[in-house]
């Protein structure tokens, strides 16, 4: 059966703290804190979404011991990669030397880690397959509009990521999914339109929303705090499995508040929803791995832990995966 | 549809569990600024919760100040 064998996570080194951006726009620490939680964010400065996913492959393979020639498949779940084409994980496979692996992005956006998770279960179906890497990995910072201060105190980048390998003596990893998209909501968060600059192009990019990331604020706040618990306990249903049978619930750091709401709903006490968006901000696709590599490097997961994983946002998507460590 | 006093409970007892009150401290003229010390979130919270509760669709959260604000939507839509 499957097991997430090793967890690793990469930020880029420039912080940006709260009060850095009161210095750049009409906004303050205090109430950046208080509604979302977050104190500070890493933005990328010369490095690129494709660095992210470099560094954190790399620490995979390093921690893992083998070599990228050992990989079966790796996964980039992104909505910000370098460029659409050669794809982050076409990059990385160039600089882990991973020549028998087949590499592809997934953009799901703020869920891209959670229905990443799916695809490498069902890709791990092919008796063929081994070892698969699935990193999550965003650079928001070249999306975001700096002079917006409703949009710009929120985001972060970083990438995280798993190397999953087939293990005999593993039990099964994964014990339940629920993944749902609302595509009718879409334009509630909005982020890298582009533009058609064919001679032929007749209005084809007129309606497109642009390149900065836009969020209705109080509209995903009400879809992530009303959809996240429902699948949550969708997944429970599916996994044969209760609430209280659950040991850490890791889910999307988009905002304190949402993570609060959502263990309230599910009556479950707020210590078994572990945070860091304090520290980095929104990272979309990244901030469920880097959480979990952070738990797992501290000691605060332990293996045969049952794991609910959550993503929620753009799309609208959301997903949640019950996983035993 | 429920009159008014028991639209004012139910709004009541939402309002206090969500901000952590005694029922009986959320008035009908409470501000939930001035007097609760609630931000937009908490005003979201309570939105939603009305929405579910009601079955109603509160689209105008700017207009929102006071319990009273809140009382009067709801009735409106009933």
């Amino acid at each position: 059966m499957l097991k997430i064998t090793q967890t690793a996570h990469y930020v880029p080194s420039k912080v940006v703290t709260n009060d850095d951006l009161s210095k750049m726009m009409d906004t303050n620490d205090e109430w950046i804190r208080t509604r979302t939680g977050i104190r500070q964010r890493h933005v990328v400065t010369d490095e690129d979404t494709t660095d992210l996913v470099v560094n954190v492959a790399n620490e995979l393979i390093q921690k893992g011991g083998i070599s990228g020639a050992d990989i079966d498949f790796i996964i980039v779940a992104t909505a910000s990669a370098s460029e659409a084409v050669p794809t982050a994980a076409a990059e990385v496979q160039k600089a882990i030397g991973a020549s028998k692996a087949f590499v592809f992005d997934l953009n799901a956006a703020c869920s891209g880690f959670i229905y990443g998770m799916s695809v490498l279960r069902g890709l791990f179906t092919n008796p063929t397959y081994k070892k698969g890497i699935l990193i999550g990995a965003e650079v928001l910072s070249k999306y975001t509009d700096w002079s917006d201060r409703t949009t710009a105190v929120l985001f972060g980048d970083g990438a995280g990521g798993v190397l999953v390998e087939k293990d005999a003596a593993a039990g099964n990893m994964f014990l339940g999914e629920d993944l749902l998209s609302m595509g009718d909501l879409g334009d509630k968060i909005t982020m890298a339109g582009t533009t058609n600059e064919s001679p032929f192009n007749d209005g084809a990019t007129a309606d497109n929303p642009g390149k900065w990331v836009t969020m209705d604020g109080r509209a995903v706040y009400a879809f992530a705090t009303r959809n996240v618990p429902k699948s949550i306990e969708r997944a429970l249903a599916q996994a044969d499995l209760t609430l209280d049978q659950i040991d850490l619930f890791v889910l999307h750091q988009a905002n304190y508040r949402i993570v609060e709401s959502i263990a309230k709903r599910l009556g479950q006490p707020i210590e078994k929803f572990p945070m860091n968006i304090a520290n980095y901000g929104n990272t979309s696709a990244a901030s469920v791995p880097i959480l979990l590599d952070e738990l797992n490097a501290a000691g605060k997961i332990k293996r045969g832990d049952t794991i609910a994983l959550s993503g929620f946002g753009g799309g609208l998507t959301l997903g949640t995966e019950i996983i035993k460590f | 549809m429920a009159n008014n006093e028991e639209t004012f409970k139910k709004i009541q007892e939402i309002i206090a569990d969500q901000l952590d009150k005694e029922p009986e401290e959320v008035k009908m003229e409470s501000n939930f600024k001035n007097d609760f010390d609630a931000d937009s979130l908490d005003i979201f919270e309570i939105i939603n919760e009305i929405e579910d509760e009601f079955d109603v669709k509160i689209e105008a959260e700017e207009g929102i100040d006071t319990v009273k604000d809140l009382v009067e939507f709801v009735e409106k839509q009933a």
